[in-house]
């Protein structure tokens, strides 16, 4: 490194450097995903598919523990699935030209961002389509479980974002991708679940609130680690 | 040449072997004589922590230096670590048969953190054989050792706070203070952590002087 990077960090993440340079980043992407729209077709079909066989299966889930953990499987796959593209798209040509005119933080916070904004999109699609086909939990408090959802789907997609970086340099195994991903998703799975068991309990915010909590910290540790190490993978 | 604090080494597990099962011991409920585990148990999780902690410093040092000797120290490190693990969860299983009744549990964050821990060392190690260039290899390894080690800390510094755990020395506090330890048993259990933790030290600098040879070997 010729500079010290962390100086430079808080440097590149000014407001004028955000409006200039990382939202024609995530209006790129959402271009290349809307112009493609087999891929987010692709997505849709796949959760529909994926919650219709559940409830084919099931028929209707009385037990809470039961639909809470299906949920979370069904979302754990949809969100692997979805990031796991962010970075495979980006061939060797790509990869040249972003490294010339991009700054590596900007890139992989605009990456974080629009996975964040998709992910947070399908994962209230998914809620929707599982509490109409599999049916919905009597006593659920949907404003917890809706700010759950929104809180782990974004620290999902920051997670996951990195590890398609690296598996992108490693390859690029959609297998390894899983392997990576799998063991570091657990403990902020496990948070979800949890949170989102209160939530179809029906338990009041005082006793539920902390879970929110850590996963806004949980959040902002993964957005700044990501962006932090990223610069580290960016060159070949 | 051997060095001293090889032969503390010996001589204190030696010496916390013996002594634990023949010293005396607070009989307490339930646990009865199996608190002599924590002779053994705790003191090679402290070695496995050490040599993790060694591995992640030496990632950074490697993100910084570029060098690819750090590399292998790092890689080393995580090796020794990941080879404790072993001995940690078979006391470990051990001891939670004879006092909960069942060799494992998925209700206890500890267990599930230490399952989660060996998980990922293990993609940790799978990335690193996908991977053929080797300073590649490093960066790419490197960062995903900071980032699971970073993500480890937050749920074990946090989870076991939130819930209830079987496991003795719950609430998220390292285990010390909170044993039914008495006088007796800390003359032992110290010099046990030191014990365990020079011999991971031992076992890492001899692997680490092996991949030294063999990366020079190779350059030439």
């Amino acid at each position: 490194m010729e500079k010290p990077f962390i100086s430079l960090y808080f440097q590149v993440i000014e407001r004028k450097f955000v409006g200039r340079m990382i939202l024609p980043l995530i209006k790129k992407e959402f271009t290349i995903e809307f112009r493609q729209k087999s891929t987010l077709a692709g997505i849709l079909v796949y959760i529909v598919s994926t919650i219709f066989i559940s409830a084919l299966c099931f028929n209707k889930i009385i037990h809470p523990v039961v639909w809470n953990s299906l949920f979370w499987v069904i979302f754990l796959f949809i969100a692997v699935n979805i990031s796991s593209k962010s970075f495979m798209t980006e061939t060797k040509g790509k990869g040249l030209y972003n490294y010339l005119y991009y700054h590596p933080t900007h890139f992989i916070l605009s990456k974080i961002l629009y996975n964040m904004a998709l992910l947070v999109v399908l994962s209230l699609l998914t809620f929707f389509f599982y509490s109409w086909f599999v049916g919905s939990m009597p006593n659920i408090n949907i404003a917890m479980f809706l700010v759950n959802l929104v809180l782990s789907s974004s620290a999902f997609a920051g997670v996951l974002s990195l590890m398609s970086a690296i598996a992108s340099k490693a390859n690029n195994n959609i297998s390894l991708m899983a392997i990576l991903s799998f063991p570091v998703l657990m403990p902020l799975l496990l948070v979800s679940i949890k949170f989102s068991k209160h939530a179809i309990d029906g338990l009041a915010w005082s006793v539920s609130y902390k879970y929110a909590l850590i996963l806004i910290m949980l959040n902002f540790v993964v957005v700044v680690l990501a962006s932090l190490l990223f610069n580290y993978l960016w060159k070949d | 040449m051997i060095k001293w604090w090889k032969i503390s080494s010996v001589v204190l597990i030696l010496y916390t072997i013996v002594w634990g099962l023949i010293g005396n011991v607070p009989r307490l409920d339930i646990l009865n004589e199996t608190i002599r585990n924590v002779y053994y148990h705790v003191p090679i999780w402290f070695a496995m922590l050490f040599q993790m902690g060694y591995s992640v410093v030496f990632a950074v040092k490697h993100l910084y230096k570029n060098d690819l000797k750090l590399d292998i120290v790092s890689n080393q490190a995580a090796q020794t670590g990941l080879f404790f693990a072993i001995p940690g969860l078979l006391t470990g299983c051990m001891w939670a048969k004879f006092t909960w009744g069942t060799w494992w549990t998925f209700q206890d964050p500890k267990l599930n953190g230490v399952a989660i821990a060996v998980l990922i060392y293990f993609s940790y190690f799978i990335l690193r054989s996908s991977i053929d260039d080797e300073l590649k290899r490093a960066r790419i390894a490197a960062v995903y050792n900071v980032f699971a080690f970073v993500m480890m800390l937050v749920f074990i510094m946090i989870l076991p706070r939130l819930t209830d755990s079987l496991h003795p020395g719950n609430g998220g506090n390292p285990a010390f203070a909170k044993y039914d330890m008495d006088n007796n048993m800390r003359m032992v259990f110290y010099p046990a952590v030191i014990g365990w933790v020079l011999l991971s030290i031992w076992i890492f600098d001899i692997k680490k002087r092996l991949a030294f040879i063999e990366h020079e070997e190779n350059e030439s």
